[in-house]
């Protein structure tokens, strides 16, 4: 009789070293592994409630400014340096790692309207109430220095944005018209003027670097080409524009914050009808600012809140409130797209994971590979009821709840008035309008 | 008007003359024009030169000059501008739509890794690394001194100097000889397969035996032959028989174990053939069982007259292939005679004769263990009444140092002879057979007593008895097991374990039994089954009312009419989907908990339920699926890295998506998502 015996390859069960985790063989035959779907259904129902319980989203307040913050501005190579302009023309360099101001220097006289950095992070701009432009060093100056600006431009009217170019020594700033800056020289090298209103922002593309997008307050957006001197395209909106924000992945596509309570996301190409809009908030959007992956932007409102959008959604998927937090009037989205910042009225920087439930600092990979399986178990059952409610519940404080309802029972009684009208008038003379073109006036060549 | 205007056609006078007449051509111009209210026409001032011909070609040419039309006023201001406007954003919106596949590549990707432009970590070159590098510490200097000592090769190619020398001394007529050669060798190999392959075909078992009997001889022969030519090739063959010895030792062949075996003893109560194949297969296996012996020059002194050899003790059946089985070191001096030794003595014993195997040898103190194993191992084999005396001293010798744990072999026995001391007092101790083996065993050695050894003796002296006894007390003994069992001589703990093993899975059976004795699952089953088939059923709706139409009160029944006419059939409900399956109970009610947890209808992305459903169906988790495929499942869709900055996307990206024709956002390659595993060597 032949008697078969166990062979096995020690490989397959001797560890390297004792600090190797013992290798575990498991069977994988279903019949062992029954109910799948309901086990992972419970698993799914738990990983949503826990992302819910640890929803910790505020992570520190930066405190120092004695005005509201009007502008902020992120350092291009250093993700732990943010600078922020205030209403009493201060500006403030903050150390994010150790939450504390690290500079502060009075730029301006009144408001510090805008302020952005050079492409190399050595320098920052700022433009303010007293009609001057003023290119300020990054590094604090030497013991017994003065603070002073690198230079100062006198401008005649009154600078309400600047941006810088993203590979150029070229700025643009905005006023009653747009103007590109050479950084060498005075006066500018060209400017845009299409109409006569204050332009409020202005932005270069970060991508098509020579394309800029301004948005000014007889509400419209305009682009610009750079290059041939020449406004390309103006879209005129129902409400006033606030500021826009380039998709920093997509080239042609950005988005604008619009006193209408809503955002709208345009290709540029296709400018008669926005690509989305984007609902949620109750009142105007002050500030918008994408993550850095092109997935998501953030925004801030007047209604004392931050949401985050998906940029093809039409609904938030979180909003962040503090009892304290006032009108935010200032938001960015840090370039390692993990942080959050917004500055409000009442003078506070917040910082914010922009993932509400992640685990901030190292992962072992067990706990990486748990993460993920939880991530990858809520969207496989994010559409059953029980763990549709529980992922989406957020708490609002009362006035943005109210606010919110009371825009639903508006919006509803609109919709409703105009089916009326549909229905006993003649056929054809009350046509549907999309959502997305109902708020676009007109689009001007 | 005429003349002023032959004058104006005829320029070609001097300078003077020609301001004349200009101002004369004025004038009449003026003169014509001076009519009140008219307009000068230019067919007018042709009319008068129709009959000249020499002003035709003027006149051709102020026809086609009628022919043109005015040009147009320029545009305004703010036409212009949108002119321009129009045309560069057209040129813009062009230009920027080179994005489209990018933007639609990343929109559509699996995965996206950022930041986009991965720094690669430069792997350094060995050498670079290793020459820069310096032993600092002791143990770092020696073991590069070691390393560099044995010129180990630190760098890429793994080659030490020497074979480094080696591949260079091969030429290239050298590679080709070695390569004819190898290919000669297959050639042959080849050849000699397909003989094999032929002559294992024939079918004649007379043609096999006789093939057999001549390799025999023919190896005998060569044997004899080699003996005297080449005694050191005749040792290594005698060596080889050593371990063909060892081998079957080893292996279960020859022992009717066998399909052919078993099937053999079946026929062996009838067949005198197949009793007579089962016997030479024993005698087979005894005969390549059978120890090699080496007969020592003292006792065999007629045999190797000619040689002189000093008494060596050699260790009986010490195989030189097997280390432990030398008592000591044996010097390296001596051996080879100690082989010259073996090699005349030993040859006719590992032929034929085993009886010249009776004899034992003197053996020095130190070895008296392992050679009290030896000989036991030759019991084994040769049950053979004479040994037993040389066994019994050396028994008693070992039996007393009790303390040194036996050897496997010894233990083997122990629990053998155990098993005979119960078999005798069987008769009153039945039960004993609950009794625990190990804890017999620990008894074993203990009790060492003369008893002890006279049952060993006895077994001794009986081989087989031990075998035979339990069939005298039990009838479950087949023929075949004790044929079977014969040639290995295992006294057959087997067959009283069988009859414990019986009597408890009785009892395991009846205390199961005896556990669900209330229950009868398949009749409760049944019930529930009738029960909800009966409530299934609709329910006839009774509108009777007593004392309606006829007399009413306690103790009277609605009359049989009266309730056939108001009671309200319901039509017959439709059949039950679990009618044809006996084990099965369908419910086709909502369970409205469950609806609690149930998608009521189809979500945005899924056209179907099915495929919504297969989502659903298909688990992800660890639990249900491969690291690797769990790792390709659960892969997230962005992956970030923290302290890491994401640049925006530039042109160079797109430069490379164009000319490479692969996504600026790489997928990520799986292999940097999972975490650092450790190098796995599988050789086999």
């Amino acid at each position: 009789m032949r008697v078969k015996v166990l062979s096995r390859n020690p490989d397959d069960y001797v560890r390297e070293t004792k600090l190797d985790l013992q290798r575990v063989p498991r069977n994988y035959d279903p019949v062992l592994h029954p109910f799948e779907v309901p086990r992972e259904y419970t698993r799914a129902l738990n990983a949503t409630k826990l992302e819910r319980v640890f929803a910790k989203p505020f992570l520190s307040s930066l405190d120092g400014h004695r005005d509201g913050v009007n502008c902020m501005a992120k350092h291009p190579k250093s993700l732990s340096t943010v600078l922020s302009g205030a209403c009493d023309g201060e500006v403030r360099i903050w150390n994010l790692t150790k939450r504390q101001g690290i500079r502060t220097l009075q730029a301006h006289e009144g408001f510090v309207r805008g302020m952005c950095t050079r492409f190399c992070g050595t320098s920052f701009f700022t433009v303010g109430d007293d009609k001057t432009v003023k290119q300020w060093k990054m590094e604090s100056p030497a013991y017994g220095e003065e603070e002073e600006p690198i230079h100062t431009i006198l401008g005649k009217t009154v600078y309400t944005g600047i941006d810088h170019h993203w590979k150029e020594a070229v700025f643009a700033t905005c006023g009653q018209q747009v103007d590109i800056w050479d950084e060498q020289r005075i006066s500018p090298m060209c400017s845009f003027t299409w109409g006569f209103d204050s332009i409020s922002s202005v932005k270069f593309n970060p991508i098509e670097t020579y394309l800029l997008g301004s948005c000014a307050s007889d509400r419209n957006i305009v682009l610009y080409d750079m290059r041939q001197s020449t406004p390309l395209k103006k879209v005129i909106l129902n409400m006033r524009t606030n500021t826009l924000c380039w998709n920093p992945m997509e080239a042609f596509i950005f988005t604008a914050a619009n006193e209408d309570y809503n955002l709208y996301t345009f290709d540029m190409r296709f400018l008669s009808s926005p690509v989305m809009v984007h609902m949620d908030h109750v009142s105007a959007v002050l500030d918008v600012d994408y993550s850095p992956t092109g997935k998501e932007f953030v925004s801030a409102s007047f209604d004392k809140s931050v949401r985050i959008f998906p940029v093809d959604k039409g609904h938030s998927r979180e909003v962040y409130h503090t009892k304290r937090m006032q009108h935010v009037i200032t938001v960015k989205w840090t370039s390692d797209s993990k942080y959050i910042l917004c500055g409000s009225d009442e003078m506070n920087i917040r910082l914010w994971k922009a993932n509400a439930s992640e685990k901030l600092g190292v992962l072992a990979p067990r706990e990486k590979a748990a993460m993920n399986y939880n991530q990858k178990l809520k969207e496989k059952f994010q559409h059953h009821p029980q763990i549709k409610r529980i992922a989406r519940h957020r708490h609002l404080p009362k006035s943005i709840f109210c606010q919110i309802k009371e825009q639903r029972i508006m919006r509803e009684a609109r919709r409703q008035k105009e089916l009326n009208r549909r229905k006993h008038s003649k056929p054809g003379s009350v046509p549907v309008v999309p959502e997305k073109k109902k708020h676009i006036v007109a689009v001007v060549q | 008007a005429g003349p002023a205007f032959t004058a104006a056609c005829a320029p070609r006078q001097g300078p003077e003359d020609g301001d004349r007449r200009h101002r004369q051509l004025l004038e009449a111009v003026s003169a014509l024009s001076g009519r009140a209210g008219e307009k000068l026409v230019l067919s007018e001032l042709l009319q008068p030169i129709r009959a000249q011909s020499a002003l035709s070609s003027v006149k051709k040419q102020l026809s086609k000059v009628k022919q043109k039309k005015a040009v147009e006023l320029p545009l305004s201001k703010e036409e212009r501008e949108r002119v321009v406007r129009e045309a560069a954003y057209v040129k813009t919106s062009k230009d920027v739509g080179k994005w489209q596949p990018v933007v639609l590549q990343n929109r559509r990707a699996e995965q996206l890794v950022f930041p986009l432009k991965q720094e690669i970590a430069a792997v350094a070159p060995l050498e670079r690394v290793v020459s820069a590098w310096k032993p600092r510490t002791p143990l770092e200097q020696e073991i590069f001194g070691l390393l560099h000592k044995t010129q180990q090769p630190v760098t890429d190619p793994l080659l030490t100097p020497q074979e480094k020398a080696s591949l260079q001394a091969m030429s290239l007529e050298e590679a080709r000889r070695r390569r004819a050669e190898l290919q000669k060798a297959r050639v042959l190999q080849s050849y000699y397969e397909a003989k094999a392959r032929r002559e294992k075909k024939i079918k004649s078992k007379k043609y096999h035996r006789v093939l057999k009997k001549s390799k025999r001889r023919k190896a005998l022969k060569e044997f004899e032959q080699l003996q005297k030519s080449d005694p050191e090739a005749a040792l290594a063959k005698l060596e080889e028989l050593e371990q063909l010895r060892m081998e079957e030792r080893m292996s279960l062949k020859h022992q009717n174990k066998g399909k052919w075996a078993r099937s053999k003893a079946i026929m062996a109560k009838y067949d005198l053939e197949a009793r007579k194949a089962m016997q030479e297969q024993l005698a087979r296996n005894k005969e390549l069982m059978q120890k090699v012996r080496v007969e020592l020059p003292e006792e065999e002194p007629g045999d190797v007259p000619e040689e002189d050899l000093p008494p060596v003790t050699i260790p009986v059946g010490a195989s030189r292939a097997n280390p432990w089985m030398l008592g000591k070191p044996s010097d390296p001096a001596k051996e080879p005679e100690v082989q010259e030794a073996r090699e005349d003595a030993a040859v006719p014993a590992a032929v034929e004769s085993k009886e010249e195997e009776e004899e034992e040898e003197e053996v020095s103190e130190e070895e008296a263990l392992l050679q009290e194993f030896e000989q036991k191992r030759h019991t084994e084999a040769v049950p053979d009444p004479q040994g037993d005396s040389s066994v019994h001293p050396l028994c008693d010798e070992e039996q007393p140092s009790a303390g040194i744990e036996p050897p496997p072999q010894a233990q083997e026995e122990i629990l053998l002879s155990e098993q005979l001391d119960r078999v005798q007092t069987m008769e009153e101790v039945e039960a004993l057979a609950s009794k625990e083996p190990s804890e017999e065993q620990e008894q074993q050695p203990a009790a060492a007593g003369a008893k002890e050894r006279a049952s060993w003796q006895e077994k001794g002296k009986a081989g087989t008895r031990p075998a035979k006894k339990p069939t005298a007390k039990e009838k479950m003994i087949r023929l075949e097991s004790v044929l079977s069992e014969k040639p290995q001589e295992i006294q057959c703990p087997s067959l009283p374990l069988v009859m414990e093993e019986e009597e408890g899975g009785i009892d395991q059976r009846g205390v199961i039994s005896e556990a669900f004795a209330g229950d009868d699952v398949v009749a409760d089953f049944h019930r529930e089954k009738r029960k909800a088939e009966q409530d299934g059923k609709p329910q006839a709706l009774n509108l009777v009312l007593p004392g309606w139409g006829e007399w009413g009160g306690s103790g009277l029944k609605p009359s049989a009419k009266k309730i056939k006419r108001f009671l309200i059939k319901p039509p017959p409900a439709p059949p039950r989907k679990d009618q044809h399956l006996p084990h099965v109970i369908l419910s086709e009610q909502r369970n409205i908990h469950a609806a609690a947890h149930q998608v009521s209808e189809l979500p945005f992305p899924f056209e179907k339920h099915q495929q919504f459903e297969q989502s659903i169906r298909t688990p992800v988790g660890p639990t249900w699926n491969t690291q690797r495929a769990f790792q390709k499942l659960t892969a997230p869709r962005v992956i970030t890295r923290a302290g890491h900055i994401i640049q925006p996307l530039s042109a160079e990206d797109l430069a490379s998506a164009a000319s490479g024709a692969k996504p600026v956002l790489e997928t990520a390659p799986k292999q940097r998502e999972q975490p650092p595993r450790r190098p796995h060597k599988r050789a086999r």
